[in-house]
């Protein structure tokens, strides 16, 4: 899932404070994965995070029409089947229909798969929607075969229809004007139900006295359906007809087998399969095209996993080694080693002639030397060469593909294949991971999401030095892998024994493979890199502030007196101690911390990959930390916290014993 | 010997009381039939039943006779509504007619023609047979669930099983519908079909509840 970076919460009311003053108010709807976002893009000429992958809008954004003359104001929602709701993101975009009273809704389908997109067309005109049906994604249709005449769909649907391939801005120009000229006025439903069904719907829609936003029937067969927010609204707004309305739908159920849901779908599939049938053609395109092959391979239980293993390897030297090392060391080395720091160094001393306040700014833990020189020497490179390799991931649809590999593994330690998203992005960034674990659809999913990434999720700033202070030593890599990946299954494994609740379902659409843009990855990390900055660097100089502080006032020498007893116990000399206390500030600044006693020698072997472990199962920083406060509170965080940095200890205490128990030599 | 058509419905009624709903007795009265009635007298003959007083109890081959006429109506109402296509008003009445015509032979093989369904159109379990307990082993009928089929098999969706609304919701969402055509690609780490021109992955739990018929 991709992060949508503003920091907006879905929320009831957010729609209304949020208004952008504008005479004329467009709503896109449609379900995941259908280029609604780049549809957005295009009519407003805003950046909304595009990717290949369902479900990347978690919120709501809104624009302003480009080149507008008459004050369009344009609302992206988030991925919706139907009005059904079942996600919290099919939630989200029904709120907005529902409070927004829209002037027009786009609705935007993907064409080759026309028949599951009437479903939702279907329902917005009862709901009595303005309606607009934009055909997008025509070029893949086209592609497959499918050729599909607007002419019959208009007219049956009542309502206009627009062919768009919105990537390539084709038919883009005919939407714009559509939503400038065209009043749409809304057309009747589209079909009848069986005569038990409209009774009941006119029973209802007679009860119902109070509005909702959508029509009375839009209501009335949410509640046949059973949608739990839609009831919560009718006992809130209808008191006095509530049991009535109630008694009503349990009659209607009475009179059939199965739920009403399933009853009603199968009216509405009827119903577009004889649109279909007058409005497509398809020719049968011969053989299994190149891209569908290679998407096959990739889900491959067999195939897929030397696929998987080379996408890890070309990450691996994109960001372990050109990014963490080749980018670090001229960064570091030559332009801050040569140039910065020596010349800051000079200024400072010459300005500030107390010692004390010098090394607030410069020398060995200064706010530039140390805070700024690790945020754009060291994090800087690695993190965007993180996130341009996981735009890329993204883009072509591989996630998915990954999800549905993995879902079985994942089942063992209480989440499904979905949770693979927030736990990949928490090799780039834990913070903005535990964020994105809101995606996940039960509490306990993102319980143990959040509480894996903050314990066993080395994050890139971390893994970049790691990765440099193992470089030379395959074997003491493969031992942090190896522990890493233990503790993260046998963890997970026991907080899904531990907490119980629903069993997660996997289900996922996997969308064919794309080519990436360009363009598209670039504004992506971009803006990713951005989010993370801002974020970050002010905890940067908090902690060079804090360490001074610390140092100054001689906290710190008795909090590292105290640490180097835990330390001593896991085999470590005492000076590591001081690189764990600046790992409770970030993961990587302790990380540093001990590549600097690495040089110096006083670290090596087996105490190195020990101390290396340690530090790596360590909450991830003060930024990630807040994050799991806002997602999951206090109790929860602090709860996760008492758990992580003795667990750590002890972990690294028993890697020790087992490693000189078996004599490893590294 | 075997039991009257009126008097197998009177043992299927027992047995959803006794069983399903667990009442301790059963009284002439929760059947609403007659103390007189020639029925329970022929039951009791046939020793399916005892009468005390008022209450009715299942003798031991009196609930066997009664899980198997419930499986035969069950099995009756699948019948009717998968492969005849009956609108549901028209089921239950024959439905009602079917029963009584599938005798052991027959039974066995509209299960077997059916997949061995494990509940009826009112999602009410049908108790396994023992074709069921051999299919277990072999399932290779016509229409089964969309769990037991193999990668490259061509299915179209005979049912939806929707006990569970979340389920239903959700796979109803990806298109899954009756009539519906799937080409299966794999089904190993997951279960991965095409549908339509789209492609949906989805873990076993929810491919299980997906009854589908085999083309070709």
């Amino acid at each position: 899932m991709t992060v949508n970076l503003s920091r907006k919460r879905p929320q009831c009311h957010s729609t209304a404070d949020m208004e952008i003053d504008a005479r004329r108010s467009v709503v896109l709807v449609g379900s995941p994965n259908v280029g609604k976002s780049v549809v957005f893009g295009n009519l407003t000429g805003m950046y909304v995070t595009v990717s290949n992958y369902p479900g990347t809008t978690v919120e709501i954004t809104r624009g302003r029409l480009a080149d507008d003359s008459r004050a369009v104001a344009i609302t992206d929602t988030p991925g919706m089947y139907s009005l059904l709701s079942i996600t919290e993101e099919e939630r989200v975009a029904r709120r907005v229909l529902m409070e927004n009273r829209p002037d027009m809704v786009v609705h935007v389908a993907d064409t080759k798969n026309i028949e599951r997109m009437l479903h939702l067309t279907v329902q917005l005109l009862e709901a009595g929607m303005p309606l607009v049906l934009d055909l997008n994604l025509m070029d893949e249709a086209e592609r497959l075969g499918m050729r599909v005449d607007t002419k019959v769909l208009k007219e049956r649907l009542g309502i206009p229809v627009v062919a768009t391939v919105a990537t390539k801005g084709m038919g883009m120009d005919e939407l714009k004007k559509m939503i400038l000229k065209e009043d749409i006025l809304p057309s009747g439903p589209p079909l009848r139900y069986p005569e038990t069904i409209e009774n009941a719907i006119a029973d209802i829609a007679k009860n119902l006295d109070s509005s909702y936003g959508i029509s009375k029937r839009a209501v009335a067969l949410l509640l046949l359906q059973d949608d739990h927010e839609i009831w919560q609204m009718v006992r809130d707004r209808e008191p006095e007809r509530y049991a009535l309305v109630d008694a009503i739908v349990k009659h209607a159920r009475e009179r059939f087998a199965d739920p009403l849901n399933y009853i009603i779908t199968i009216e509405r599939q009827r119903f577009i399969n004889t649109l279909i049938e007058d409005a497509m053609d398809n020719d049968q395109v011969k053989g299994i095209p190149f891209r569908e092959r290679l998407s096959r391979l990739s889900m491959h239980p067999v195939a897929g996993v030397p696929i998987f293993l080379g996408i890890i390897y070309l990450l691996y030297e994109f960001v372990g080694v050109f990014g963490a090392q080749t980018a670090v060391d001229f960064l570091e080395e030559t332009v801050f080693g040569q140039y910065i720091n020596p010349v800051a160094n000079r200024i400072v001393s010459s300005i500030i002639p107390w010692k004390v306040l010098q090394d607030l700014f410069v020398n060995e833990y200064g706010i530039i030397t140390l805070g700024i020189r690790y945020a754009i020497a060291i994090i800087l490179p690695i993190v965007t060469t993180f996130f341009i390799a996981f735009s890329i991931i993204e883009d072509t649809g591989y996630l998915p593909r990954l999800a549905m590999l993995i879902d079985r593994v994942f089942k063992k330690i209480g989440l499904n294949g979905r949770a693979v998203i927030p736990v990949v992005l928490g090799f780039g960034c834990d913070t903005m991971a535990t964020m994105v674990t809101r995606t996940l659809e039960t509490r306990r999913e993102r319980v143990i999401a959040t509480l894996l990434l903050a314990l066993a999720i080395p994050c890139s700033a971390q893994m970049g030095v790691i990765l440099a202070l193992l470089s030379g030593s395959t074997k003491a890599l493969g031992i942090f892998v190896m522990v890493m990946g233990t503790v993260f299954l046998f963890v997970g494994f026991l907080a899904a024994r531990l907490m119980p609740g629903e069993r997660p379902l996997f289900y996922m659409e996997v969308p064919p493979l794309r080519w990436p843009k360009l363009s598209n990855v670039l504004t992506k990390t971009y803006t990713r890199v951005e989010w993370y900055f801002k974020e970050v660097l002010p905890l940067f100089i908090l902690a060079s502030i804090l360490i001074w502080a610390g140092r100054i006032t001689g906290l710190f020498d008795l909090v590292i007196k105290v640490l180097s007893y835990p330390t001593g116990w896991i085999g470590l000399p005492p000076e590591a101690s001081k690189a764990f206390l600046y790992g409770f500030f970030r993961r990587d600044f302790g990380a540093a911390g001990l590549y600097d006693l690495k040089t110096s020698g006083a670290l090596s072997g087996v105490p190195l990959v020990v101390s290396i472990i340690t530090i790596a199962l360590f909450m991830p920083c003060i930024a990630q930390f807040s994050m799991t406060i806002k997602e999951r509170g206090w109790k929860m965080a602090v709860g996760m916290a008492a758990f992580i940095f003795p667990f750590a200890f002890v972990v690294g205490y028993l890697v020790n014993l087992i490693l000189n128990g078996l004599g490893v030599v590294l | 010997m075997r039991a009257s058509d009126r008097a197998e419905e009177i043992l299927e009624q027992l047995w959803i009381l006794t069983k399903e709903q667990n009442k301790d007795s059963v009284t002439v009265e929760d059947l609403s039939i007659d103390r007189a009635d020639p029925e329970l007298n022929e039951l009791a003959e046939l020793r399916y039943i005892k009468l005390l007083g008022d209450r009715i109890e299942l003798t031991s081959k009196g609930l066997k006779e009664a899980e198997a006429a419930i499986r035969r109506h069950r099995l009756a109402e699948r019948l009717v509504m998968d492969v005849f296509d009956l609108k549901r008003s028209l089921m239950e009445e024959k439905a009602c007619q079917f029963e009584h015509l599938l005798r052991k032979e027959v039974e066995e093989s509209i299960c077997t023609l059916l997949g061995h369904p494990k509940v009826c159109p009112h999602k009410r379990p049908i108790p396994p047979g023992k074709c069921c307990v051999k299919a277990m082993k072999h399932p290779k009928s016509i229409v089964s669930s969309l769990a037991e089929m193999e990668g490259g098999e061509k299915v179209a969706v005979a049912y939806l099983v929707t006990k569970d609304n979340r389920k239903l919701q959700k796979l109803m969402s990806m298109g899954i519908l009756p009539g519906v055509k799937i080409d299966i690609i794999q089904t190993f780490p997951s279960y991965v079909f095409k549908i339509g021109h789209s492609v949906v992955a989805v873990d076993r739990a929810m491919a299980e509840d997906v009854f589908v018929r085999r083309l070709k």
